[in-house]
């Protein structure tokens, strides 16, 4: 059974229809990239899936449980879907730790020791456990995704959602947060990246998925999908990107 | 005209008395002051209904009418509505009012400039609202506007002078005392001039230290 099925999946901004009915089952431990023009309507698909934004039609399903909706509290979410950035949105006036320590604290109610101990091992996990006492404006742009990496995986989600996340790196920093998503795949940890880094896309991930004017056009196997597209769009897009 | 400050001296302990008493409702107000703001900022800016409705109209009326008319009003009126209120009292509630109304519009203009990624951060990791007002929102909001709250919380300092008006025995009211009885109005009013001076700049020493560490995280710099 699939751990993520979403099912005719439709979002409109106003008039604007963005999300066109996306269908897509996605497996644990799968790593899943998610390619496209800008304005195609990635970042709204992430979106809906934690619903940061709420869709207006179709399903979403994390393993058998509802989750969209007002099926889960905006607490189980937390704890089923994280979501990092592209622009990182770390707390400012939190050190790394309190970073990491705030969600576990306030949301799950963990004793402080615990959430200190979890806090250290996913800050170990993204390589920032020598800055555990640093604020963010201290750390480079990589730095600041590791640890917003680490904030989410704080949460034990099931499924780890990546908007652009290297975008906003200068091109030296991008590499060193690649690596932490990578070494999260190998763990078995369940990705969707959307992603302009086609090279890690097709080396990490199980399966892309290119979507087009709001609509899932074209999916499959690395491999076969950037050698072999089928749609003229697709074969356009990786022109472009490559 | 010859100065002469040798004649304040029998008064010292009056001038200390009025002291005391705008200290303690400097330091209580500030503390209360904010504190309401904080709650009237969250209730307006992020709930909307009829509470938020009464607390903007309560910010306008404070905003827009003397503060003198509002001493008066809790000292003189709400005895008449058979609200027994003691001067002091009367006095705190006002400046209470008073800086809350104000600082909670200082407040929301550094709330508003929150950036959208926080928000959206707090809420993926699962905060309420309540939650991440608490915990993300403020501190940063603060550190934002903090130099207008410094100016706001001396401000009221300053003002509460008007609360000699209703008898309440602070400094100025103090001064008044005195240059009724020695007829020395230069020097009771210098030196009371002075002592303002010097607990307006006292209070933003104060405020500067308490901020560079609240809000330590703002200076950059490797760690
Ligand atoms: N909150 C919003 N309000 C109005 N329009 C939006 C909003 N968010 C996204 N859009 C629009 O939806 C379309 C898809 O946006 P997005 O999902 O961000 O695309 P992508 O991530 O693929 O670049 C764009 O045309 C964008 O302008
Ligand atoms: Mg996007």
């Amino acid at each position: 059974m699939a751990l993520v099925s979403v099912k005719d999946l439709h979002k409109s901004f106003g008039d604007l229809e963005v999300l066109k009915g996306i269908d897509l089952e996605i497996e644990s431990g799968e790593v899943v990239a998610v390619i496209g023009r800008s304005g195609s309507g990635k970042s709204t698909f992430l979106r809906c899936l934690n619903q940061l934004e709420q869709h207006d039609w179709g399903t979403i399903h994390l393993a058998d449980q509802r989750l969209d909706g007002t099926a889960m509290s905006p607490g189980e979410l937390s704890q089923n879907v994280g979501i990092v950035f592209q622009s990182f949105n770390l707390f400012p006036h939190k050190t790394v730790v309190e970073n990491v320590m705030l969600a576990p604290l306030v949301v799950k109610q963990t004793p402080r020791a615990e959430a200190r101990k979890i806090a250290e091992e996913v800050l170990d996990k993204v390589g920032m456990l020598e800055k555990i006492d640093a604020y963010p404006a201290q750390l480079s742009g990589g730095q600041q995704q590791r640890v917003a990496i680490a904030r989410a995986l704080a949460m034990d989600p099931k499924v780890l959602l990546c908007d652009e996340v290297t975008s906003a790196l200068d091109p030296e920093l991008v590499g060193e947060v690649l690596l932490v998503l990578e070494s999260l795949a190998k763990e078995g940890m369940t990705l969707i990246l959307v992603t302009h880094e086609m090279k890690f896309a097709r080396d990490v991930s199980h399966r892309v998925v290119f979507m087009h004017q709001g609509r899932i056009h074209e999916s499959g196997d690395p491999q076969t999908l950037f050698t072999q597209p089928k749609t003229p769009e697709l074969a356009q897009f990786i022109a472009s990107v490559l | 005209m010859t100065l002469d400050f040798s004649t304040l001296l029998p008064y010292s302990g009056v001038i200390i008395e009025g002291l005391v008493t705008t200290l303690w409702l400097t330091v209580v107000t500030t503390f209360a002051g904010i504190a309401l703001a904080i709650v009237v900022a969250y209730v307006r800016d992020l709930e909307s209904g009829i509470m938020s409705r009464l607390l903007g109209g309560y910010v306008e009326v404070v905003r827009n009418t003397p503060f003198i008319v509002q001493l008066f009003f809790l000292f003189f009126g709400l005895p008449a509505l058979g609200i027994p209120i003691s001067a002091p009292v009367a006095a705190l509630v006002a400046m209470v009012l008073n800086l809350g109304a104000y600082t909670a519009e200082i407040l929301r203009a550094g709330i508003d400039s929150t950036a959208r990624g926080q928000h959206e951060a707090a809420r993926a990791l699962g905060l309420s609202r309540l939650q991440s007002y608490r915990h993300v929102v403020l501190v940063p909001a603060f550190s934002r506007v903090y130099p207008s709250l410094i100016s706001q919380c001396i401000i009221v300092m300053l003002g509460s002078a008007v609360v000699s008006q209703i008898s309440v025995f602070d400094l100025t009211y103090a001064a008044n005392f005195i240059q009724s009885r020695n007829f020395r109005g230069f020097e009771v009013y210098l030196v009371v001039t002075l002592i303002y001076l010097l607990l307006a700049v006292g209070m933003r020493r104060s405020f500067e230290l308490v901020g560079r560490r609240l809000f330590a995280f703002r200076q950059g710099g490797s760690a």
